[in-house]
């Protein structure tokens, strides 16, 4: 165990951004997690598998493309919207009619979705690992702080905050958007006032499964793509949304912050056991904050 | 209804039965299914033992297999660390699980409901990754193989009998809880957990004990499993696994007293023998799952009940 070693200003400094880059990728995820949670009451054990998707569907359209530049974009562009046809088949063939059940149907519900994905993702691309390659504007890295900062994490680093504003702007400034914010926080006042709240909770389901076909569309390049990147995501995104405030989309920033950075940090502490920083940060926000850092919805 | 104390011979003689069944099933099969059921005693008792907390207790107990698994790796690591008898990994395993219980639920029973699964989650997943990446004590990824056992259980009939044995008495012992005091109390705390307080029940306590005596079984399953399989490995401790557990319960009927043992043996089951079909066994499950939340609500178990009661009721 090496502390404090060679752990330079600069080793600081690239760790730090690496993590935020990273954390970007699980506010995107973890947003749309936060967004079901909070309008449907839902906690969807299959958001892991809506991901893994996303990066897998990545991986196909790039090939189908040609690879390169072309197909890097259109992945990126094409693949939350394959996760989101396959989310709505999902919602209307057999979760809205069991909105009226109890939380743990309903947990049980998404995990048997969570199986059945797991085996259609084998089923589909086999258990292989794949990979895509990043194209030339973002490949290569900069110089900051005297080490080398990937260029791909910069461009992380702006989509986060894209992502957010947008989102912000939607559930804040849309009509539809604010018809899914009052059905989080009082369902029946929304049907009584005539909305149909069974599309509403389609809508808002489509949409925070888009956001995790995102978030792996994006991760993809980063990582090799294979099966069980359901089960990993799947327990810190919630671990996530829980610490930021259930439903709160600052609070799922505010998690994924501390959830991304103290992971880098372990990285450069105490590297082999850098897992555990991040569930340790974890422990200590619920024992301070047992209901998150920020107001939930619930 | 059968009064407490009283020993009614027509309630206690399917159990019988079944129990001298399990005794010569390995006269009758082969070597290959007397091993199925031990995994299906193990995985029995362990959510049995969930049981304890979630369907009598009503607590989010979310990550039980971490318990399971401190259990396992404790036994596992005394069998190959030390040169102590095997009794003492026996002892220590249900001793060092109960204790993790304690810690972790001493922290839990402070929140509510989904905030006590949460947080047990994040305990347990600290622990998991502990031991997943504490190589040189734990194997690691890689986990423990080859532990030996001593000969009197050492084979596939021998670890077998000795399995059911002691699966037999933490049954007899879990259901003389149920039956308790301490055991109705706690159906009251999850029923009504205000108006205990309001009686003067100490509900936390109440419901820490009831952890405290879940994950001691489950130390004890998790001590049989290494008897079972002769290995262990991080996925022990894996919330996926919790969830199975889980789900074991929920399938059985998480409010009957045997429903979990159906559950168990119903997953295990699909798993062995959908699984020389098709390597998509867990498609399968998924698709069975979701069959049961949309007509078996109550579970298996629940089910059966009910319909017992009502043609009970049509009788009269």
């Amino acid at each position: 165990m090496e502390w404090g070693q060679s752990i330079t200003f600069s080793a600081l400094g690239v760790h730090l951004l690496v993590g935020l880059s990273r954390a970007m990728i699980l506010f995107i995820v973890c947003s749309g997690l936060s967004f079901v949670l909070g309008v449907l009451r839902v906690p969807n054990v299959a958001h892991g598998s809506l991901y893994m998707i996303g990066a897998f569907a990545a991986f196909t359209l790039n090939q189908l493309f040609g690879g390169g530049a072309v197909g890097f974009w259109m992945a990126l562009a094409l693949s939350p919207f394959v996760v989101a046809a396959v989310s709505l088949v999902a919602e209307r063939a057999l979760f809205c009619r069991l909105y009226q059940r109890e939380h743990l149907m309903l947990l049980l519900f998404t995990f048997a979705l969570m199986l059945i994905l797991g085996d259609l993702v084998k089923i589909v691309w086999g258990a292989d690992y794949r990979s895509i390659t990043v194209p030339e504007l973002l490949e290569g890295s900069f110089a900051v702080l005297g080490s080398s900062f990937p260029k791909y994490n910069l461009f992380l680093l702006l989509m986060g905050p894209v992502v957010a504003v947008g989102l912000w702007l939607f559930t804040n400034k849309t009509k539809i958007g604010k018809i899914a914010r009052a059905a989080a926080v009082d369902r029946e006042m929304v049907d009584a006032i005539g909305i149909n709240v069974s599309w509403v909770f389609a809508f808002a389901f489509v949409l925070g499964c888009f956001l995790a076909g995102l978030g792996g569309a994006l991760v993809a390049p980063t990582i090799s793509i294979t099966l069980g990147m359901d089960h990993d995501i799947v327990i810190e995104a919630f671990l996530i949304v829980t610490i930021g405030g259930l439903g709160n989309m600052w609070g799922a920033l505010i998690g994924s912050l501390i959830f991304g950075v103290t992971q880098s940090l372990g990285v450069l502490f105490w590297p082999q056991f850098a897992i555990v920083f991040p569930y340790m940060a974890v422990v200590i926000v619920l024992i301070w904050r047992p209901t998150g850092m920020l107001k939930s919805v619930w | 209804m059968v009064q407490s104390g009283s020993f009614n011979w027509k309630r206690i003689w399917p159990y019988a039965a079944v129990f001298i069944a399990l005794l010569l099933l390995p006269l009758a099969v082969s070597r290959f299914y007397v091993y199925i059921t031990s995994v299906i005693f193990v995985t029995a008792l362990v959510a049995m033992s969930l049981n304890m907390v979630v369907g009598h207790g009503g607590m989010y107990q979310f990550h039980h297999a971490a318990f399971y698994g401190v259990g396992a790796y404790t036994f596992a690591l005394i069998l190959t660390r030390t040169g102590w008898p095997v009794w003492i990994g026996f002892v220590a395993a249900p001793v060092a699980a109960a204790l993790t219980g304690l810690v972790i639920g001493w922290f839990c029973v402070r929140l509510n409901k989904l905030y006590f699964g949460m947080l047990q989650i994040s305990l347990g997943s600290l622990i998991w990754a502990i031991i997943f990446r504490w190589y040189s004590l734990t194997g690691g990824d890689d986990g423990i193989h080859g532990i030996p056992m001593p000969s009197a259980i050492g084979t596939i009939s021998r670890s077998y009998y000795f399995i059911l044995l002691i699966l037999g008495a933490c049954v007899v012992v879990m259901y003389m809880i149920y039956r308790s005091p301490f055991g109705k109390t706690l159906q009251a705390i999850r029923d009504n957990p205000e108006r205990c307080e309001a009686v003067g029940i100490h509900v936390k306590r109440h419901q820490l004990l009831g952890i405290v005596v879940a994950t001691f079984f489950a130390g004890i399953a998790g001590s049989l499993f290494v008897v079972v399989e002769g290995s262990v490995f991080p996925d022990l401790l894996f919330w996926v696994l919790s969830l199975e557990i889980f789900i074991m319960c929920l399938l059985g009927g998480w409010f009957t007293f045997a429903g979990p043992i159906i559950g168990a043996a119903i997953m295990v089951s699909l798993r062995t023998f959908v699984g020389t079909y098709t390597e998509y066994w867990t498609l399968i499950l998924g698709v069975i799952l979701i069959l049961l939340i949309f007509f078996l609500p109550e579970g298996v178990m629940g089910f059966i009940i009910s319909r017992l009661r009502t043609d009970k009721a049509v009788e009269e």
